[in-house]
């Protein structure tokens, strides 16, 4: 162009510098993102590179000046502390099994609610209410359920025939360290499993129903509909709710802290109920923030894997 | 069900035969392998909805008892024979700070929702619609901070609200609550909205811009309105989940007048050994009651909230 114009004789038109070519067409959504980023950087951001710099560091509460120790909270963490090792197996022993009794329940539960026609939003509320119930009240509910003297499930046992006969309890739900938690992992299902019923159930409204229909001319029995059809066309709902469950799981404080502050002699810990006695308990921000960024490597991958499945758009089809 | 003086063309009539009129006998009634399945159905339901309602039930029934009534182990707890309101009386007239609990919870849920969705759907907007350098990195930012939890950012955050009360003195306020839940809000509502503003046809918005309108007139003038069922979601869940949060209040309020609900119910009701079970259960209903009813009657837009981002 410049070159034709130039043997014309025209001078070649200046080229001008948008700020659209630097910056993309739509300036303005600068504007649109900046509250959102400014509280993001202060109240995020910066607190994690803070929380980075306290495990490095021998910060505690009301001290007057921190040292920078490098990895020392890490080399003790992993070394020395008998209640990070237990704590890790707890967190491992909660997460698998809350989250593998949610998958199975909730496929099951869902694949109920299919078939149910009458009463359908009483049932589907009904069911939902553990997930929008405020978690603390709603575990303080369970803690009477477990306490020791007032418990209606050892009352349950020892006054209902059969159980009664079968000579059961009373347990000490919250004092004996397996069945501690097991009571956790238990009140986490409770409030876990509406999530994945609901998401599987629109996971499920979403197969095509000219599949099943295909399967029932070439003669597919129920369970073959369901390994065949069913479960492979939910996988990628069951993916994403997997790795979101398995984040909160991974992080959960409220349960544990409500029921029984990460007792009896530890066995209930996580690294959220775990770094928060350190932290503000002992009062050893260093070493507790330390202990709560052992969560983070987890995190990052979960979120990498998530990410990728995101994108892939497939799964958000389904709404 | 397909009733004889009421003429219904077609449809629902047209699966059976339809019934002469007058007639009471009924051709081709339901089949019994489909009762059957239906029982089953039913049946199978019935622990998933039992089990689902059974702490809440307690919660309620418990708290209706008299003390002399929850301390009696020969009757059934299950059931309450002497209907006392005496729990929410002791509440409300004994305890000085239940009041105070509620209010600060209720104004904390309300400026945070409006602050996290006001700031959130601008956000959303920006990501949905607009194409400008680091449009991608933002979101991906905007992801990850969502699914960072509060367990990683507490600690340092005492620090970063001790920095703050040397100039403004917000300690053991509920404006530390009002700054520090929007952390997880924002994301939140910013990724539910953007999925919501995506099913948006770009062409309506078009068209206001062809008629003159500039970007925020056609942001608030036409999108909005259209995102309504997003935004109503938004404010659902964020008012939801600030009134459920429990880790950032239990750290950064220590006085007892400035706690929300599901914090001080916890640290100030149970109180030595012996527990107080009845005012105990009658707090923890009290303070589930507003939200389960909010529930109940927006139902459908938790179900298509949950389902649209998936949250936590």
């Amino acid at each position: 162009m410049a070159v034709t114009t130039e043997a014309i004789g025209i001078p070649a038109p200046r080229v001008r510098r948008r700020w659209s070519d630097l910056f993309g067409p739509d300036i303005d959504g600068y504007g649109f993102i900046l509250p959102a980023a400014i509280i993001m950087i202060c109240l995020v951001v910066y607190p994690f590179c803070l929380a980075v710099y306290f495990s490095m560091s021998d910060a505690w509460i009301g001290a007057e000046n921190t040292h920078f120790i490098g990895l020392e909270n890490f080399i003790y963490i992993l070394t020395e502390d008998d209640i990070f090792r237990q704590t890790v197996r707890n967190t491992i022993l909660f997460a698998v099994f809350s989250v593998l009794f949610k998958v199975i329940f909730g496929i099951a539960g869902a694949l109920l609610l299919m078939h149910v026609t009458k009463l359908k939003r009483l049932i589907r509320g009904a069911i939902l209410i553990p997930f929008v119930a405020p978690t603390a009240l709603t575990t303080l509910g369970w803690w009477l359920i477990f306490d020791p003297t007032y418990s209606q499930l050892n009352w349950f046992l020892q006054n209902v025939w059969p159980f009664s006969a079968m000579g059961l309890g009373p347990y000490q739900y919250l004092g004996d360290p397996n069945l501690a938690l097991a009571s956790v992992i238990f009140v986490n299902i409770w409030r876990g499993l509406p999530f994945f019923i609901i998401t599987i159930f629109a996971g499920l409204m979403a197969i095509p129903p000219s599949l099943y229909e295909a399967a029932d001319i070439d003669g597919a029995t129920g369970s073959q509909k369901f390994w065949r059809i069913t479960l492979p066309l939910l996988r990628p709902v069951l993916a994403v709710i997997i790795l979101f469950s398995t984040i909160f799981t991974l992080a959960d404080f409220n349960i544990v802290f409500v029921l029984t502050r990460g007792g009896p002699m530890n066995s209930t810990h996580l690294f959220a109920t775990y770094s928060f006695m350190t932290g503000i308990g002992n009062r050893e921000i260093g070493l507790g923030a330390a202990i709560s960024l052992f969560l983070f490597p987890l995190l990052f991958i979960i979120v990498i894997i998530q990410l990728r499945l995101v994108r892939k758009d497939a799964v958000y089809e389904l709404s | 069900m397909s009733s004889p003086d009421i003429a219904l063309p077609a449809a629902p009539v047209a699966r059976r035969a339809a019934p002469a009129a007058g007639s009471k006998v009924r051709i081709n009634p339901t089949p019994p392998w489909q009762k059957r399945k239906r029982l089953a159905t039913y049946a199978g339901v019935l622990p998933y909805v039992a089990f689902a309602v059974f702490p809440l039930y307690l919660m309620a029934v418990t708290s209706f008892k008299t003390t002399a009534e929850i301390n009696d182990f020969s009757q059934s707890p299950f059931w309450v024979s002497g209907v006392t309101l005496s729990n929410y009386v002791y509440l409300a007239e004994k305890t000085n700070y239940f009041e105070s609990w509620m209010l600060n919870t209720i104004i904390v849920s309300v400026v945070t929702t409006l602050i996290s969705v006001s700031v959130g759907s601008l956000a959303a907007y920006a990501l949905a619609r607009l194409r400008f350098r680091g449009v991608e990195m933002f979101g991906v930012a905007v992801f990850i901070t969502y699914l960072v939890p509060q367990t990683l950012l507490f600690l340092p955050l005492v620090d970063v609200i001790n920095w703050i009360d040397q100039f403004i003195p917000i300690r053991d306020t509920y404006w530390v609550l009002i700054i520090t839940y929007p952390t997880f809000l924002i994301p939140f509502v910013t990724w539910l909205l953007m999925g919501y503003f995506r099913t948006i046809p770009y062409e309506v918005e078009e068209c206001a811009y062809v008629d003159g309108c500039g970007r925020l007139r056609a942001l608030f003038r036409i999108v909005m309105p259209m995102a309504m069922p997003g935004l109503i979601c938004a404010v659902l869940f964020s008012f939801t989940l600030s009134w459920n949060e429990f880790l950032y209040s239990l750290v950064f309020i220590q006085d007892q007048f400035a706690k929300t609900l599901s914090v001080g119910v916890f640290t100030e009701l149970i109180r030595g050994d012996i527990y107080y079970w009845g005012s105990l259960m009658a707090a923890c209903f009290a303070g589930t009651i507003p939200i389960v009813v909010l529930y109940a009657f927006f139902m459908d837009y938790y179900t298509s909230g949950l389902t649209a981002g998936a949250i936590k």
